[in-house]
């Protein structure tokens, strides 16, 4: 079943959903001794969710923080929307696998925060991010501290301080890995109700196959260390059905196969 | 505490120790020990007079310019040691060497330095004070989550906004702990170094009355003096209560 385009043209905007918003041309990353990245080259769509999945030491918080800006390449480059990456910048926004939340700030403040730094007047960025407060499901919790939050609630602070920048790519490190079971379908069905909602582009890590193959329209398979890409799947999954029969869907069901026995190679 | 089941304040045992005391102090066994009655009484006259009320306002100044000087220089210094490889090198050694050395020998030396007089009890309580603070703010500074600074640089913040907005706020619940334990080190400082000096404020009460015997002033003073520590790290704590609460866990 081929996925029914969602994204609305708009007056200007680019008809095509198949552009690289992020560019990524033969990077690696060596630390010290350890190589983590060899030689990776991947195209992320605009308006997709591309999932990086791979055990666990792949390199997968390597690549996404270097995407981000937060650490410097071996060698290589990206680019988003065309620009050489030199550092961070207002077109992305990360999620952190540990929230990393300020304590001392309230949930309004940790939402508003990329907006204070961006020197938005107080009553606007208020206004932004009360709006992403509700959309996380967060409302009448605006003046609480991260430490009276759930690990749940306090992911959804993170998320909503993402997209309260506005920007076109969102990074999101194992935004789940913190929650538990029950949460985690909640947060996965969430998060595909945003994709949907929002039109951004999204690099999402995960080394829960599961996970990926439900949320994510391409899944990008990552060997051991040192990361390299060992395959590329196209989930054909409706996503237009009950989050139910989509785990019960025999393509959700033959893509979590196919990824098993992709990953078979690496066991022992 | 509970005796016989009964549930007794903590105040109870204050009380049976003060009447402990009351009655040895009666029966007159040792000078040294007069009545707790007899001190209260001294206590109230003392407050009274102008030499008091002066020796306290000396007393208060040294601690004050101390502890500005031990603050003022300690924070600082312990932020840069956390920040720059360099001055952690530089000024390491030093630190970790004063924070548990017997200040109270160097009070002479202090002396030769000084002079007898309020720049040496300053000096003292600025030495008494400023290592542990120096330490535990260069503990908050390097305990910083890496991930917050990372957020903090993601979302744009660099130099000095970073550190400001992340790295001071984070480091705070430390430099607040390293100031209150510096102020209580910082009145043990002003009372070490006023006896040692012995010419001035509390000192010099203490010389006074103990050379002539007045043992119910010198006990009223020590215990205006075991008071008011108390007090200063009470009210500190409450302060730092709210602090944390911000904090919150990490
Ligand atoms: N700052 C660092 N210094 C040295 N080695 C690192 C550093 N960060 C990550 N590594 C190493 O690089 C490899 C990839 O790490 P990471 O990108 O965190 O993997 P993943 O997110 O897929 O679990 C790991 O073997 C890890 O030990
Ligand atoms: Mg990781």
């Amino acid at each position: 079943m081929p996925q029914a385009v969602q994204s609305p043209v708009r007056a200007g905007a680019p008809a095509a959903s198949d552009d690289a918003v992020v560019q990524v041309r033969g990077i690696s990353k060596t630390y010290n001794d350890v190589e983590a990245l060899r030689n990776i080259d991947l195209d992320f769509a605009r308006g997709k969710l591309t999932t990086l999945l791979g055990p666990s030491g792949c390199g997968k918080t390597t690549l996404l923080k270097i995407i981000a800006g937060l650490i410097p390449a071996s060698a290589g480059e990206v680019r988003v929307n065309g620009r050489v990456v030199t550092g961070p910048g207002p077109e992305r926004a990360f999620v952190f696998q540990d929230f990393a939340l300020m304590p001392w700030a309230t949930v309004m403040r940790n939402v508003a925060f990329g907006l204070e730094l961006r020197g938005v007047s107080a009553a606007e960025r208020k206004r932004v991010a009360m709006q992403y407060i509700e959309k996380v499901s967060l409302t009448g919790f605006e003046d609480k501290y991260p430490h009276e939050l759930s690990g749940g609630m306090r992911q959804r602070v993170g998320i909503a301080r993402a997209f309260a920048v506005n920007a076109d790519v969102l990074l999101l490190d194992e935004p789940f890995s913190a929650v538990d079971e029950q949460n985690r379908r909640k947060f996965q069905e969430d998060l595909l109700r945003l994709v949907d909602l929002e039109k951004k582009t999204f690099i999402f890590v995960t080394h829960s196959i599961e996970e990926a193959v439900y949320v994510s329209d391409r899944i990008v398979l990552l060997s051991p260390r040192p990361g390299r890409v060992s395959q590329v799947i196209d989930p054909a999954i409706d996503r237009s059905a009950s989050p139910d029969d989509i785990r019960r869907a025999p393509a959700y069901l033959d893509t979590v196969e196919e990824i098993w026995d992709g990953l078979r190679q690496y066991a022992d | 505490m509970t005796l016989f089941g009964y549930r007794i304040p903590m105040m109870a045992s204050l009380i049976v120790w003060g009447l402990l005391w009351e009655i040895v102090g009666r029966l007159d066994l040792i000078f040294l020990i007069p009545p707790l009655s007899g001190i209260f009484e001294a206590g109230v006259h003392l407050v009274q007079t102008g030499s008091w009320q002066a020796a306290s306002m000396i007393t208060l100044r040294s601690f004050a310019l101390g502890m500005t000087l031990a603050i003022g220089i300690g924070v600082p210094l312990g932020i840069l040691m956390g920040r720059f490889k360099a001055v952690d090198n530089l000024m390491g050694l030093w630190v970790n060497m004063f924070v548990s050395a017997p200040l109270s020998a160097l009070v002479p030396v202090l002396m030769i330095l000084f002079g007898l007089g309020e720049t040496t009890v300053v000096v003292t309580v600025f030495l008494f004070a400023v290592w542990i603070i120096v330490l535990d703010a260069r503990a908050g500074v390097t305990q910083v989550p890496q991930s917050l600074i990372e957020m903090g640089r993601s979302y744009g913040a660099n130099g000095w906004t970073l550190f400001t907005k992340i790295i001071l706020l984070s480091a705070l619940p430390e430099i607040l702990a390293g100031i209150r334990i510096g102020l209580i080190r910082g009145v043990k400082g002003v009372v070490i170094g006023q006896i040692l000096v012995s010419i001035i404020g509390y000192g010099e009460l203490f010389e006074l009355f103990s050379r002539s015997f007045e043992m119910e002033s010198f006990w009223a003073l020590t215990m205006i003096l075991f008071v008011a520590a108390m007090l200063l790290s009470a009210l500190i704590e409450l302060f730092e209560k709210r602090v944390e609460y911000y904090a919150g866990e990490r």
